[in-house]
């Protein structure tokens, strides 16, 4: 099953890269003017199979090592490139997928390809198999090790703990009067509830009835606490602040009932649907407002299936 | 469309996490009004507003959206770009208002229509 796997990662990989991705961006290139015997010396001194001839920004052919052994085999004498160079070159695209350079490199036997801009055909780099092996295995590499960090998840605690009930909890202290903050910790919550492999719909209704709650502490309160409690079969929310208190919990529960000053307002909030969405994202929710006292806010989200 | 194409043929100023624009797009939402917003897009969608506060770049994050497009040419704070860019959030601007955006958007054939 693992060797399948691999399998097809690579057949998407090899669609996900680009030519542009694994291409080699220092492109050693020679003149057509350079000769056979400086031709030599360079693939040697950089350790490469062939390489661009370049006429100012235009290609004007590509030249190889093979190129240069027939000539050498030939006991030709020493004279430019543009006389041993494959003049009609055969390129390849930058935002091109791997998948059509292999089967470039399959059908034509060639070694090696130039990349070029498709719209400026300016040379970007040159490709060659070993590059997009490289390439390939890089990418493996990146992927596997985001993979690990992935896996380095949470979701098993519950079955390692040994208790007749267990609950997490995790509490977010919220800031009043500062919307920049705002929103920090419904983020947390998401990234925490992730790593805990809580379905993703779920986390998602945890995650807008955490911002809601937390907008609204920070819109209307000098600050308070959200608290997430995590059990086997459901998952609690409370948000708790020390004031002013909602005078009429019932209006404010009120789609599009607000009573949000007007600088809040321009920037987006205080629709008066906070409250709403809350509800909307819980299967049970319990509001309880004192004034001058606080507010509580307590909201049940069950982790099983919804029935509806 | 990939999230780069539409900024081409829209001629989007990227102004946030310009590594994060090959991914695709199929549907979007319109609107200023954050609770909305939370409420009603999907992980993926394009977001058209005229917010440009520090608060959109948490929305758009927690709700993983696509991108967020500022309508009307309107610049976001260093501060609201640098978190952006910290999240991971693309933010783009247009010179048109949202409603050329969104009209756009919808001819390049991104919908509002594939939510539930």
């Amino acid at each position: 099953m693992g060797r399948r796997k691999k399998f097809t990662k690579i057949q998407e990989l090899v669609y996900e890269l680009k030519v542009g991705d694994v291409m080699k961006k220092d492109v050693i290139t020679v003149s057509p003017k350079t000769s056979m015997s400086k031709l030599r010396e360079i693939l040697r001194a950089k350790r490469i199979s062939g390489a661009p001839v370049m006429n100012g920004e235009k290609i004007a052919g590509i030249i190889s090592i093979e190129d240069l052994i027939k000539h050498m085999a030939d006991r030709g004498e020493d004279c430019p490139i543009r006389q041993k160079m494959t003049r009609s070159v055969k390129v390849l695209y930058d935002d091109e997928p791997l998948t059509h350079a292999i089967e470039r490199f399959e059908k034509t036997g060639l070694g090696r390809f130039p990349v070029l801009d498709r719209k400026k055909r300016k040379i970007l780099g040159v490709i060659t198999k070993g590059d997009i092996i490289e390439g390939l295995l890089k990418k493996l590499e990146i992927d596997y090790h985001e993979e690990e960090i992935h896996h380095y998840r949470a979701s098993h605690i519950f079955k390692d703990i040994v208790a007749d009930r267990t609950t997490l909890i995790f509490q977010y202290d919220v800031e009043g009067n500062n919307l920049k903050k705002a929103g920090e910790g419904a983020s947390g919550i998401k990234r925490t509830l992730g790593r805990l492999g809580v379905r993703p719909e779920i986390i998602r209704r945890v995650a807008i009835a955490a911002y809601e709650a937390e907008m609204n502490i920070v819109i209307f309160t000098d600050g308070g606490k959200i608290t997430i409690k995590v059990e086997p079969k459901q998952i609690l929310l409370e948000a708790t602040d020390s004031g002013p208190g909602i005078p009429d919990v019932k209006k404010a529960m009120r789609p599009g009932f607000s009573t949000a000053p007007d600088w809040v307002r321009e920037l987006g909030f205080g629709a008066g649907m906070g409250l709403c969405n809350i509800k909307n994202c819980s299967d049970k929710m319990k509001l309880e407002s004192e004034m001058r006292k606080g507010t509580h806010l307590e909201i049940k989200i069950l982790l099983k299936k919804r029935r509806k | 469309m990939r999230l780069k194409e539409i900024a081409k043929k829209l001629g989007l100023e990227v102004k946030s996490a310009s590594a994060k624009l090959d991914v695709d797009v199929k549907s979007g939402y319109a609107s200023d009004i954050i609770s909305d917003v939370m409420a009603n897009t999907r992980a993926g969608d394009i977001w058209v507003t005229f917010q440009t506060h520090e608060n959109m770049v948490a929305v758009a994050s927690l709700n993983g959206l696509a991108g967020v497009i500022v309508a009307k040419g309107r610049e976001p704070d260093k501060d609201v770009l640098k978190k952006a860019e910290k999240e991971g959030v693309v933010i783009l601007v247009s010179k048109e208002p949202a409603f050329e955006v969104a009209g756009r958007l919808y001819a390049l054939g991104i919908s509002g229509k594939t939510r539930s």
